[in-house]
């Protein structure tokens, strides 16, 4: 994913002058064609990411459209309070591209995870949260974001992952995208799960069970039609995500369906990390069986919420 | 204006200072006292700013990054005519445009939210970088608190303006020696100062921050053309300036002076 950001970013770089792209000194040589178009808005802002936030509002308040680009965790969790105030309080135009998200470093330990990011950035007032699930729906996502007058975070992938979307959908903040109808469960996928998801489906459907996936690109806000669509029309709905069940999509289902007037026909299961430090050397694959992030514990335990 | 004029400036906003503080009970008084005549030497002559366009595109940009001095900046922009004497009678009531610390856009002349201390000088980077860009050569200075330093996120701007030659930037540091409950020095061990800011790739000066023409010398270092340089001034205050029962009491962060307090310290300003 975070290869076709690099080339979304420099596409849009020589139609607008105001953008400026900031790096917390990773991403080398990923941005030398946006270096080479953008002579002079390229910032390497070093390990120094409160620093980059801050810097970043302050050109925004002066006109330009600033995009900060590292790892989610370092992006997110100790710069909390200069997204806070510096981006949120002062709803400035700032994108925040935390690159790596979830799971995706996870041989580099809980360190380089990013599990909590979304559930603080959530609490944000104006500030949208966005996680898109392939590197098709990356694009439009970011040029939902440049639209939006404030603060976004897109929260992406590393590179390699599986491309779900055949062609570029049409991205909306608010909106989810629902890629296979369902009548009795519905995955509801946030950010690099949406293969994920797509697998589990099949498996469903090959067991006999109608089962569909939408993807949750836009966390905050969420697409509540949607959410009362399968809700009151399926049996089970399911979250997914490479997120703690706490704060991320899961949560913020429970919210909603927990303020409905009516009683929801559909129960909600939710698949996410415990509230638990990885502590185990894993690579990827590895960290999603030990979160239950796998098609196996998904059709088993969506098979036997069903019953 | 003459030293003289700007010395009287000074006393009368030192007066006003106290008779918001007073008026509205609210604290750190002493942290507005010992930024006064910073404020003074910047608005009467130095920062390229027009009252009536308070935001044009090319004006110099000044960053309280003190926000909880923030009744000896709005005292300051009121006098230079940023807004109206009115907006400054409503100061920390209910539903006011002034708050104890600043809100954004909450009033013509302050450019930013401060009072969550380590922010100012990034985001005063960012307009100064938006300036190269933009082509625009507007100044940016932004003030510090002693107390500020402590926070490590100053140290990161330090180094990142250095590394960029950002000449268009100006830090003041009003270093009253005291932060919030203690003595800087013993707190963090914040000496050599001047020294710390050179070390950081800063032109970096000390002065009396209540010598006008001293403060002055050292903000116009600032606008030597092609500068690569930074420039820090390390302006030496006292906690409480202007009035001999606050100077250098730390008390005066939080207290509130009573009537009589406020009679004798106007008395003492000459401003009564």
């Amino acid at each position: 994913m975070r290869n076709a950001f690099a080339d979304e970013i420099t596409k849009i770089a020589q139609q607008r002058e105001d953008m400026v792209l900031l790096s917390g000194d990773i991403g080398n040589r990923l941005f030398d064609k946006f270096k080479d178009v953008s002579p002079g808005r390229f910032f390497n802002c070093g390990v120094a990411e409160a620093n980059m936030v801050s810097i970043a509002a302050g050109m925004a308040a002066s006109g330009l459209q600033p995009v900060c680009y590292t790892i989610a965790s370092f992006l997110t969790y100790r710069v909390i309070e200069q997204i806070r105030l510096d981006l949120g309080y002062h709803h400035q135009r700032v994108i925040l591209v935390g690159t790596g998200a979830g799971l995706s470093y996870s041989s580099l330990g809980s360190t380089h995870h990013s599990v909590e990011d979304m559930g603080m950035l959530r609490l944000i007032p104006g500030l949208v949260v966005l996680a898109p699930g392939d590197e098709k729906e990356l694009r439009p996502a970011l040029h939902a974001a440049l639209d939006y007058p404030g603060p976004v975070y897109i929260r992406i992938g590393k590179k390699g992952e599986p491309v779900v979307h055949d062609t570029e959908p049409e991205f909306a903040i608010g909106k989810a995208l629902r890629l296979r109808e369902g009548k009795e469960v519905w995955i509801l996928a946030l950010g690099n799960t949406l293969p994920l998801a797509v697998e589990a489906a099949t498996q469903l459907e090959s067991r006999g069970v109608s089962c569909g996936v939408a993807s949750m690109g836009s966390l905050k806000p969420l697409d509540t039609k949607l959410l009362g669509d399968v809700f009151t029309s399926a049996k089970v709905v399911a979250t997914l995500e490479e997120h703690s069940v706490f704060g991320g999509l899961g949560t913020a289902t429970a919210e909603w369906l927990a303020a409905q007037p009516a009683r929801a026909k559909a129960r909600l299961v939710t698949f996410g990390t415990p509230d638990e430090f990885l502590h185990a050397t894993t690579h990827q694959s590895s960290a999603r069986e030990w979160a239950g992030l796998t098609v196996e514990n998904m059709t088993q335990r969506l098979a036997s919420a069903l019953s | 204006m003459d030293h003289t004029k700007l010395k009287h400036v000074a006393a009368e906003l030192r007066g006003e200072v106290i008779e918001l503080s007073h008026r509205a009970k609210t604290p750190h008084l002493g942290s507005s006292l010992s930024c006064i005549d910073l404020l003074v030497a910047l608005y009467w002559g130095f920062l390229r700013i027009d009252p009536k366009k308070a935001d044009s595109a090319d004006r110099d940009r000044f960053i309280l990054s003190k926000g909880h001095a923030a009744p000896a900046l709005y005292i300051t922009l009121c006098r230079r005519g940023f807004f109206s004497p009115q907006l400054l009678a409503d100061y920390a009531k209910d539903g006011a445009a002034l708050a104890e610390q600043p809100a954004p856009h909450c009033a013509p002349g302050v450019e930013w939210a401060t009072g969550s201390l380590g922010h100012g000088l990034s985001v005063g980077i960012g307009m100064a970088l938006a300036a190269r860009i933009q082509k625009h050569d507007y100044r940016t200075v932004v003030l510090l608190s002693d107390g500020e330093c402590n926070e490590g996120s100053v140290w990161e701007a330090a180094m990142f303006a250095a590394a960029q030659k950002l000449g268009s930037i100006t830090v003041l540091v009003d270093y009253n020696k005291w932060q919030a409950t203690g003595r800087s020095e013993e707190v963090m061990a914040l000496a050599p100062l001047r020294d710390k800011w050179e070390a950081f790739g800063w032109e970096s000066y000390e002065v009396d921050g209540h010598d006008f023409g001293q403060i002055r010398a050292a903000l116009v270092r600032g606008e030597l053309p092609d500068r690569t340089k930074p420039l820090a001034i390390v302006a030496h205050t006292i906690k409480g300036r202007g009035v001999s029962f606050m100077e250098d009491d730390n008390n005066w962060h939080y207290r509130i002076p009573n009537a009589e307090e406020l009679a004798a310290a106007r008395k003492e300003l000459g401003v009564e």
